[in-house]
């Protein structure tokens, strides 16, 4: 993913942000009207109280931890690109607690959350932010590339879109093997414009194999706002070039995203086939850690007035109002995830470096073949 | 041994590793119904079922993709280009996804997927069906590239890649489907990945060539040889691994060599191999080493100039008698 320099960033602020000026943008609060008001009940959707916690944690930690990425990046910790999901919690959270651990999960590279969420430990996520050998790609891959395959968290992949065509043959293994599983794969709204995106759709269709793909829509792919991107504004739609079922959820709403999601894997584990889900989101922080939050294509109001829909407080509301979890609790749980956090950094820290003679390791299955593989002249 | 063509031992190579391991299923555009563009998995449909060979859309990003991601989770892939060509938009999968999956995860992931189409030009397809792309593809890390010249390696080679756990890219030779050549009827019979073979003993210059190309090698040293002049021709079958110790024992036996590719000549195989033998076998060599390859043109369609572009067996016998300073 092609990024901005950083040298920019300290005017950007004070710029007047003429491109985030959009006379003809559609009514974000009209468009998830759609959706009917439903009762506190129905939002609870008659989940157990402990389920619902965790999701809170989840979201809680998620939100934190990435905060305390942001300090590590500040610090020079943490290198290359980096980006970040807060603001998008309950889209990842949400979704992933409709599926079991034994199904899959893939996505791009604003995934640290995708992978806490699968079970990766925060240690792994950070040493892996850290380039450290206890990271969960051992200090390969990074912030863009983590991978667990005991987790069933499959990446981690840098190219825009490049990820669904993975997901499509994970599924196509699923329907090949005759396994019981789902794959949630997830793009930016961005990606939804590249070949890729649309391939994966058509095959994914026409086979019926048992892919959830979560269009992420945080309204921006880095800074193009998705009206300047797309002749369509509703992404679900496209779904139906391809015959395929599709849902609007609100992605500021775990809850939605649970339900919608649920819906599309009880739907794909019994047979019927992928689902288009249009999570609708908002990033309250910069498309990577060398843009600024506000700037050149959205303005310090829009995002400010993005924050008093903040995900994790729209949750918490709810909790506390059906008893579920005071503010006590909540926040003996936010000192319980700032506590994880900071271990996590603690662990990256003291995880050695990698050994650089491990440079030639895990390219090929085994290096003893006949042959030369590489042509370096180093070794 | 079995007389058969190249294209009835990709073939045989093909239902022989299907039959063996339920894993392995053939998809690609036509290769079912059609029984395939170049009809290389006649019969396999019948075989093993519309699961195991599997007629894709015309989509090569995607299919190409989907076979990775099947890999990454367990199955062996043979994913089928109609030509090389069309991969092109198929490469991101290939060189972003396949050849780096298992080394930026940390070692997680197996990539035990084959690649495979035919590679260079045929007769007058014209600038966009004749590119020889093998060089590109042996490029990237992470890859491995083969490129039998004959039944007999089209066999053994596809079914070293088929149960190999990285990703093989296989470039057969449209214009070698029809060639016929004894081929072993053992179903273990395996081609090495990686290791060369001398198609033609001699003595006084190498000639080092893969591919279709090892033809117009072999004709060329049928030629010089009624000058007295006795060529070696070293196939080179695997690129990535690559046989570096067959080159330099070859170039320390003749101490002259000619490079042959039907690709291009900037940042081709030769390019590479020539870098490698100053390198390495500096001190062996009479004479520079000199290449022959495509023009460095897209290809035209006109018959004339379609041969002229072409490396040819006059061009390779004129780099044969410069090295011997004929």
């Amino acid at each position: 993913m092609a990024d901005e320099n950083t040298q920019e960033i300290a005017h950007a602020e004070d710029q007047a942000p003429e491109a985030a000026v959009q006379e003809a943008a559609p009514d974000r609060e009209a468009m998830t009207a759609e959706k009917p008001a439903l009762s506190d009940e129905e939002r609870l959707q008659g989940l157990e109280s402990e389920k619902l916690r965790k999701m809170m944690y989840d979201m809680l930690l998620a939100r934190r931890f990435e905060e305390k990425v942001a300090e590590a990046y500040a610090l020079g910790k943490i290198g290359g690109f980096c980006h970040l999901y807060i603001g998008q919690e309950a889209v990842a959270v949400g979704a992933i607690h409709a599926q079991t651990p034994d199904d899959y999960v893939m996505t791009a590279y604003r995934e640290h959350v995708h992978a806490l969420q699968c079970g990766v430990t925060p240690g792994a996520v950070m040493a892996e932010l850290y380039g450290r050998a206890d990271g969960c790609s051992k200090g390969k891959g990074g912030s863009m590339h983590m991978f667990d395959a005991e987790k069933n968290y499959l990446g981690g992949h840098g190219i825009v879109g490049g990820q669904i065509p993975l997901a499509l043959g994970v599924a196509w293994k699923i329907k090949y093997r005759q396994e019981e599983r789902v794959i949630q794969v997830y793009c930016g709204e961005a990606a939804v414009n590249q070949g890729a995106f649309h391939e994966s759709l058509n095959m994914a269709a026409l086979w019926k194999v048992p892919m959830i793909l979560i269009v992420e829509n945080n309204r921006f792919g880095m800074g193009t706002a998705w009206e300047r991107a797309s002749s369509l504004y509703d992404i679900y739609q496209k779904a139906t070039a391809y015959a395929m079922p599709s849902a609007v959820a609100d992605g500021m709403d775990v809850l939605d995203m649970y339900r919608v999601t649920k819906e599309a894997v009880d739907r794909a584990r019994a047979g019927g086939g992928p689902t288009l889900i249009e999570a609708r989101t908002y990033r309250f922080v910069g498309h990577s850690m060398s843009d600024p939050v506000s700037g050149v294509y959205r303005t310090k109001e829009d995002v400010e007035k993005e924050k008093g829909n903040d995900p994790i407080r729209i949750f918490a509301d709810l909790l506390a109002r059906q008893n579920i979890l005071s503010q006590e609790e909540l926040e003996q749980m936010d000192e319980e995830v700032k506590r994880v956090s900071e271990e996590s950094a603690d662990f990256a820290e003291k995880s050695p470096e990698p050994a650089v003679d491990e440079l030639y390791t895990e390219i090929y299955a085994t290096e003893d073949v006949n042959g030369r593989l590489y042509f370096d002249g180093r070794r | 041994m079995a007389v058969i063509t190249y294209r009835e031992a990709l073939n045989q190579a093909l239902a022989e590793e299907m039959e063996r391991d339920p894993d392995v299923f053939l998809m690609g555009e036509e290769v079912g119904v059609y029984n395939g563009a170049y009809k290389v998995s006649k019969g396999l449909l019948e075989k093993f079922g519309e699961m195991r060979v599997v007629d894709t859309p015309i989509t090569e990003l995607g299919f190409a993709g989907l076979g990775v991601g099947a890999a990454m989770t367990g199955v062996r892939p043979v994913i089928e280009f109609m030509t090389w060509n069309f991969a092109i938009l198929a490469f991101d999968q290939i060189f972003n996804s396949a050849a780096k999956m298992r080394s930026m995860s940390g070692g997680q992931f197996k990539m035990p997927i084959t690649f495979r189409g035919p590679t260079g030009a045929a007769l007058q397809l014209a600038a966009q069906h004749s590119q020889a792309l093998e060089s590109q593809v042996a490029h990237y890390p992470g890859v491995k590239v083969v490129v039998p010249g004959t039944p007999a390696d089209a066999k053994g080679l596809l079914k070293a890649a088929i149960r190999d756990d990285d990703p093989v890219c296989v470039f057969e030779g449209e214009m070698l489907y029809n060639l016929k050549g004894e081929v072993p009827e053992d179903d273990d019979f395996i081609i090495p990945l990686g290791v060369a073979d001398l198609k033609r003993q001699g003595s006084d210059v190498s000639i080092i060539t893969h591919g279709k190309m090892i033809h117009v090698a072999l004709q060329a040293a049928a030629q010089l040889e009624k000058n007295g002049i006795d060529a070696e021709v070293l196939d080179l079958r695997s690129l990535r691994p690559l046989d570096t110790d067959a080159i330099l024992a070859t170039v320390a036996k003749t101490n002259r060599v000619v490079l042959l590719e039907e690709g291009w000549a900037f940042g081709g195989i030769t390019a590479t191999i020539a870098a490698l033998i100053q390198e390495e076998a500096f001190d062996y060599l009479d004479a520079p080493v000199l290449r022959v390859t495509q023009a460095d043109v897209p290809m035209p369609y006109a018959k004339a100039m379609e041969r002229a572009a072409k490396p040819s067996v006059e061009m390779v016998i004129q780099k044969v008698n410069q090295v011997l300073y004929r």
